[in-house]
């Protein structure tokens, strides 16, 4: 090794990424003492919606974040036609594998949704910093939510935000997947589309856990692709529960779309045979097994119908 | 602001990496999500006026005794018993707590014109501390005053002419200790107490008793049927330890019991991330560990070895209470229990901990395979009331590089018991037939009589502190071990904390709870 790329891969090295190097996360069954004022789920984050912001964020996401996306994931986009039906403003609900996939997500959406939706993040990993929750919510419109407990406040902020004609990007799972298989969901975005009427709009992405997995040190190139599903609006008097169950179904069976095709995954959903997105009841290095080859790698060499051979 | 209360983490995704001790050094480990984490109580606040708290022990006493002053005349004989070098763990900074409560013990004695005074170290059978730790534990004024008149003495459990047989208890047992101490007009008994198991009858009854006395209790069965030897109500060892004391008492032997309470404040500031919780680590702090570990990788063992060693616990006394020793030993007991005891619900499948560098019995030595078990199996493990934290059949998984490496100065006998016994039989109950041999060896016995070895026979009651243990688990796994000593142990090594837990799930099976022991603090689980 070079002595240029010993310095570059010490450097890399000393990336702060948790304990030890960086500053330690905190628990979210203990409780903190004297908060800092208007940070976390108090953060206040109008003024992002403001017209100067909105102009900056809008340049950035065209000049910058979209470009970038597609030197780096290659976005493959499934289904987006479904989008041309949905009436905004909609809850766009994905799996969550990398902190790739907010920037990603909002390169692929039409520019009408993509400028007017702000992304639903983790209070206490996102807004624990003044400057952290300066830069996030000017660069992604993210709001603030709490994911550990109940709070009223984000919920109720949420839902003004839908009611107020703004799109909302949420990862019901509340964190990145730590292996690449799906985590168990949580009841925010069915409770928010119970309550505000809005259309849940499923979204699979699969590719960005290996660009930058949970805990990754690097950024990779990777293919990704996107599956939009048909949208869900909660019935007349249909529960939370029961709506987070739908969404929970169908993002199963989008994970399965995007292996196989569509078909094949309609069949199985027809039969009840939706393979579990959430992996093998195992050990981790059996979970990690049962993924397989990353998916990313076929994405470009599949077929994606047969060719008649002359 | 008062001490926190100890605590269960349940571990979710913001949970930091969970600090483990590592012997000479320590590591994080991410510990899977919905394992539990027992934080021990925020150290105690320390007595503002620690010798005006002594002065007043000593004219108060407990238990109906007479203060100490009006026990002392000219023209009888004084003597004033200590706990060795196995406590506090680390040694204290300066002055040590023996150092102020003898030093006050002395004053009083001066003023009441008494001649006869003898200074022992109750070692049972421990090494004899060196000049430099009798000097570290009483100070260089109480040391040069009675070093050099030969008035400092090691309590010797080989010597013949300086044991007296007091006689047998209900149960058969032989109560044999030290003349000088037994044959005084006032034995002071000096303790410290760091756990819930040091101290009362104990001091006496086995700080200066010979081998005849002390395999009574310090065998395979006391051992199982102490659940734990921390739990007095639940222990052997301790009824055995009183049995004997209150024949001690019967047979006219005077014992004025000295019982001080230290809190777990353990490492000085520049250690300060071991004992504090990781989510509240400062940039100084992750400053601190990476600088330490980083430095300790880099570092031969032997110095890292002195290194630590070198550490000073900045402890601190929180209480003190003189005068009859189960009166006593009740409140010293009660004042362990508040600093140390943490609630916790429910057993667990696999039980974590992190073992550090030292234990009671490697002061200054090295932390050798058996201690390494004998710390985990025989302390960690038993540092529970009501019930083990660990299931029956469940897994203990412990972190300590376990070197085969022994101190063969101080702990000549543990090699040939490691070589030879625990190659033949690693069962508690199966090892019992070698003992004769290694208590009564003469070379042992001389070692122990005139160098700095620990007796004989005492690798065989650290084997035996694990009895119950061993017993109750269904398979020990030491991570990061020296694979050879862990398996002449009869555990299983394992690489990383993530291949224990996998080996540990063959056992407990799949998706089994988890608990971590985070020490230092020490802690005790009171586990309903």
């Amino acid at each position: 090794m070079s002595a240029g790329a010993r310095l570059v891969s010490r450097a890399r090295r000393l990336r702060p990424e948790g304990l030890p190097w960086g500053a330690p996360t905190w628990p979210s069954s203990v409780e903190r003492g004297a908060p800092e004022r208007n940070l976390g789920a108090d953060y206040d984050t109008q003024w992002t919606r403001r017209y100067p912001a909105r102009l900056a964020r809008a340049v950035l996401l065209d000049n910058v974040t979209r470009p970038l996306a597609h030197i780096v994931a290659s976005p493959e986009v499934r289904g987006e036609e479904v989008l041309e039906l949905v009436e905004s403003p909609a809850i766009y609900v994905a799996n969550h594998a990398s902190h790739v996939d907010t920037g990603l997500l909002l390169s692929v959406l039409p520019a009408r949704v993509r400028h007017k939706t702000v992304v639903a993040a983790a209070a206490d990993h996102f807004f624990d910093r003044r400057w952290k929750a300066h830069l996030w919510s000017l660069v992604l419109a993210a709001v603030p939510i709490e994911r550990h407990r109940v709070n009223r406040k984000s919920a109720d902020d949420t839902a003004a935000l839908l009611r107020q004609g703004w799109n909302l990007i949420i990862y019901p799972e509340g964190g990145r997947t730590p292996d690449g298989w799906f985590q168990p969901m949580r009841g925010g975005a069915a409770y928010l589309a119970t309550r505000t009427g809005r259309p849940v709009v499923p979204v699979h992405i699969v590719g960005t856990y290996r660009i930058w997995p949970r805990g990754g040190r690097r950024l990779r190139r990777s293919p990704t692709r996107i599956t939009f599903g048909t949208p869900i609006t909660a019935a007349e008097g249909e529960s939370a529960r029961r709506l987070e169950a739908r969404i929970d179904n169908v993002l199963a069976e989008l994970a399965e779309e995007a292996r196989t095709d569509w078909w094949t995954a309609r069949r199985h959903a027809g039969r009840g045979e939706t393979p579990s997105a959430r992996g093998p009841t195992a050990s981790p290095w059996r979970r990690a097994w049962a993924l397989g080859p990353d998916p990313s790698d076929t994405i470009e060499d599949e077929t994606r119908w047969a060719v008649a051979d002359d | 602001m008062s001490p926190r209360p100890g605590f269960v983490l349940e571990v979710d995704r913001s949970t930091p990496s969970t600090l483990f001790w590592h012997g000479e050094g320590y590591r994080l480990e991410r510990l899977p999500l919905g394992s539990r984490v027992l934080y021990a109580p925020e150290p105690v606040d320390a007595l503002r006026d620690p010798v005006g708290a002594i002065r007043q022990a000593l004219d108060a006493p407990m238990g109906g005794v007479a203060p100490l002053r009006s026990l002392l005349r000219p023209g009888m004989a004084l003597t004033i018993a200590f706990d060795d070098v196995s406590l506090p763990l680390p040694p204290m900074r300066g002055p040590d707590v023996r150092q102020l409560v003898i030093e006050q013990v002395l004053e009083t004695a001066a003023e009441a014109g008494v001649d006869d005074v003898v200074l022992i170290a109750a070692l049972a059978l421990h090494r004899r501390m060196t000049d430099a730790e009798l000097r570290h534990a009483l100070g260089e004024r109480i040391f040069d005053a009675f070093a050099p008149h030969g008035l400092l003495w090691q309590h010797d459990a080989e010597d013949p002419d300086q044991l007296v047989h007091l006689g047998l208890t209900d149960e058969g047992e032989d109560v044999e200790i030290n003349k000088r101490a037994a044959t005084s007009d006032l034995l002071v008994y000096v303790n410290i107490n760091l756990v819930a198991m040091d101290g009362g009858h104990k001091s006496v009854a086995t700080g200066l008793a010979s081998y005849k006395s002390l395999r009574h209790h310090h065998n395979a069965h006391t051992m199982t049927q102490s659940r734990s030897f921390m739990d007095q109500h639940r222990s052997e060892l301790h009824s055995s330890n009183w049995r004997m004391g209150r024949l001690i008492a019967a047979s006219g032997v005077k014992v004025f019991q000295i019982e001080t309470n230290l809190n777990t404040d353990t490492f000085p500031e520049q250690f300060r991330f071991l004992q504090r919780r990781e989510w509240e680590w400062t940039a100084r702090d992750r400053a601190a560990f990476l600088a330490s570990s980083k430095a300790l990788e880099a570092t031969p063992d032997r110095l890292a070895r002195s290194i630590f060693h070198a550490i000073r616990a900045p402890h601190k006394m929180t209480s003190v209470q003189a005068g009859e020793v189960e009166a006593v030993h009740e409140r010293t007991t009660e004042n362990v229990y508040a600093q140390q005891l943490l609630e916790v619900h429910g057993q667990t499948d696999v039980l974590t901990m992190g073992l550090p560098y030292i234990c009671p019995y490697n002061v200054n030595s090295i932390m050798n395979p058996i201690l390494v078990a004998c710390l985990g199996l025989g302390y960690f493990f038993n540092m529970y009331r009501g019930r083990p934290l660990v299931r029956a059949g469940g897994v203990v998984i412990m972190s300590h590089p376990t070197p085969w490496a022994f101190h063969p100065g101080h702990h000549p006998s543990y090699i040939d018991f490691f070589e030879q016994v625990l190659a033949e039989t690693t069962n508690p109950a199966e090892i019992g037939k070698y003992e004769e041999s290694f208590a009564t060896d003469p070379w042992y016995v001389h070692l122990y009589r005139t160098g700095n070895a620990y007796h004989g026979v005492h690798p065989f009651y650290m084997w035996y502190w694990c009895a119950h243990a061993l017993e109750h688990v269904g398979s020990v796994i030491i991570v990061g071990g020296d694979r050879a000593a862990v398996r002449r142990l009869g555990f299983k090594p394992a690489s990383s904390m993530a291949d224990a837990l996998e080996m540990a799930s063959d056992v407990v099976g799949p998706d089994p709870s988890i608990t971590h022991l985070h020490s230092p603090p020490l802690l005790m689980a009171d586990v309903r």
